[in-house]
C-alpha cells in the first residue's frame, strides 16, 4: 500500500512539477524536505524518550494495574464471551490500559495475547468473532489521555498553548470509539 | 491544561516512591525504548515528508486542496485537512508529514492546524491495526470490522472540527 503510495505522490509531483514548469521548486522541495524531517526528528526525540520514560515509570508504579481495574466492568460487558478472570480479559484490559497511557509499544504485544487467547475462544476458524471485531475496532480508535507527539509538534512550530487541544482530543476519541463499538454490534449477524 | 503533564509526571512519582518502585531505573528502560520507536520510525519519517514537500513544491497540493474545497465546504471542514483525513487510517508518518505541513502553512493555532491536531490525536493508522491483529491469528474473514473503524475515524474527524470549532475558536 504505501509503496504506492509513495511512488504515487513522487510521479503526480514531478509530472506536475514539469508541466507547470516549478521544476526548480521541486528540487528544493526534495532538499528541504530531507533537511526538515531531520529537524523534524530531533525535534520530537527529546519528547518521545521523556515520555516513553514516564510511561515505563508508570506502569511500574502500578498505573496499568489501577486503570486496568477501572475499566475491568466496561470490558467485561462488552466482551460478553470472555470470562471473568480469564487469560483474554486479562490481556485486552492490560492492552487498553497501555493504549491510555500511549505506551503504543506495550500495547501491541499484548494485544496480540488476546487476539491469540480471543483465536482459542472463537473455535480457531478463519472467521472473526464478534469479540474480535470489537477488540480491533477498539484498537483502531486512538484512546490516549495524552498526545504529547502532537503536543511536542505544534509547541516546535510556534504553538502558545500546545496541549490547548486535550478536551477536544478526549471527546473526539470518545465519540469515535462509541460509534465504533456501536456500528460493530449493529453489524453483527 | 498546560498542568496536566507537570502534575500528571508528579503522580507517576509520588506513586512510584510509595510503592518502592526504582522510578529512574524505570525510566531508563522506558526512555530506551523511546529511542528505538524514534529509530524505528526515522527512515519512513524522511521519505514520506520528502514526497510531500514534492508534491506541495510542484503545485499539484493546490490544486488537489482546490478539487476537494466544494466538500470540506460542504462538511464545514478546513480544505487543509482533507488530504491528511484520507491519508490517516492509511500511513501515520504520511498523516504526520500532512500535519507538519499544516502547522508550516497555517500555523498550529489556526482552525486547520487545532483541528488536524485533534485529528492526529483521536484516530489511529486503522488499515495498518486491523492487518496487524487479524493477521496475526491468519483471520481472513474480517467481517464488519473496517466499516466500524472507518466510520470511527469519520466520526473522530467531524468530532475534531466540531468540538475545535466550540471549545477553541
Amino acid at each position: 500500500m504505501l509503496n504506492y503510495i509513495f511512488g504515487g505522490i513522487i510521479i503526480i509531483s514531478v509530472i506536475f512539477g514539469i508541466f507547470t514548469g516549478n521544476g526548480s521548486a521541486l528540487a528544493d522541495g526534495i532538499i528541504n524536505g530531507a533537511k526538515d524531517s531531520i529537524s523534524l526528528l530531533t525535534a520530537m526525540a527529546g519528547m518521545m524518550l521523556l515520555w516513553s520514560g514516564i510511561m515505563e515509570a508508570a506502569s511500574q508504579g502500578g498505573f496499568t494495574k489501577i486503570i486496568g481495574r477501572a475499566l475491568s466492568p466496561v470490558l467485561r460487558r462488552l466482551f460478553k464471551n470472555v470470562g471473568k478472570d480469564s487469560k483474554a480479559l486479562n490481556y485486552i484490559s492490560m492492552n487498553v490500559s497501555a493504549n491510555l497511557l500511549g505506551l503504543g509499544n506495550a500495547a501491541t504485544p499484548f494485544g496480540l495475547s488476546a487476539m491469540g487467547e480471543l483465536y482459542k475462544l472463537g473455535n480457531s476458524s478463519e472467521k472473526a468473532s464478534d469479540d474480535m471485531v470489537t477488540f480491533v475496532v477498539m484498537n483502531t480508535a486512538s484512546i490516549q489521555l495524552m498526545p504529547t507527539i502532537v503536543g511536542t509538534l505544534r509547541q516546535n512550530y510556534g504553538s502558545q498553548t500546545p496541549f490547548d487541544i486535550l478536551p477536544c482530543v478526549w471527546i473526539s476519541s470518545a465519540c469515535a470509539l462509541a460509534v465504533g463499538l456501536g456500528l460493530s454490534k449493529l453489524l453483527r449477524r | 491544561m498546560d498542568l496536566f503533564m507537570p502534575l500528571f509526571i508528579a503522580a507517576v512519582v509520588v506513586l512510584g516512591l510509595i510503592k518502592k518502585v526504582p522510578i529512574f531505573e524505570a525510566f531508563v528502560i522506558g526512555a530506551k525504548d523511546g529511542i528505538k520507536t524514534l529509530y524505528k520510525i526515522a527512515p519512513t519519517l524522511v521519505g514520506l515528508i520528502v514526497a510531500v514537500d514534492m508534491l506541495k513544491s510542484s503545485g499539484a497540493t493546490d490544486v488537489l486542496c482546490g478539487a476537494v474545497t466544494p466538500l470540506a465546504d460542504a462538511l464545514g471542514f478546513p480544505k487543509e485537512i482533507v488530504p491528511m483525513l484520507l491519508l490517516r487510517p492509511i500511513s501515520g508518518g504520511g498523516s504526520t508529514a500532512l500535519l507538519t505541513n499544516i502547522y508550516k502553512d497555517c500555523g498550529p493555532d489556526s482552525f486547520a492546524g487545532q483541528a488536524a491536531s485533534v485529528l492526529a490525536g483521536s484516530t489511529e493508522t486503522t488499515f495498518y491495526a486491523v492487518a496487524v491483529y487479524f493477521g496475526s491469528v491468519k483471520i481472513t474473514k474480517t467481517r464488519h470490522t473496517l466499516i466500524s473503524a472507518l466510520a470511527a475515524d469519520f466520526t473522530a474527524a467531524v468530532m475534531a472540527v466540531l468540538t475545535v470549532r466550540l471549545i477553541l475558536q
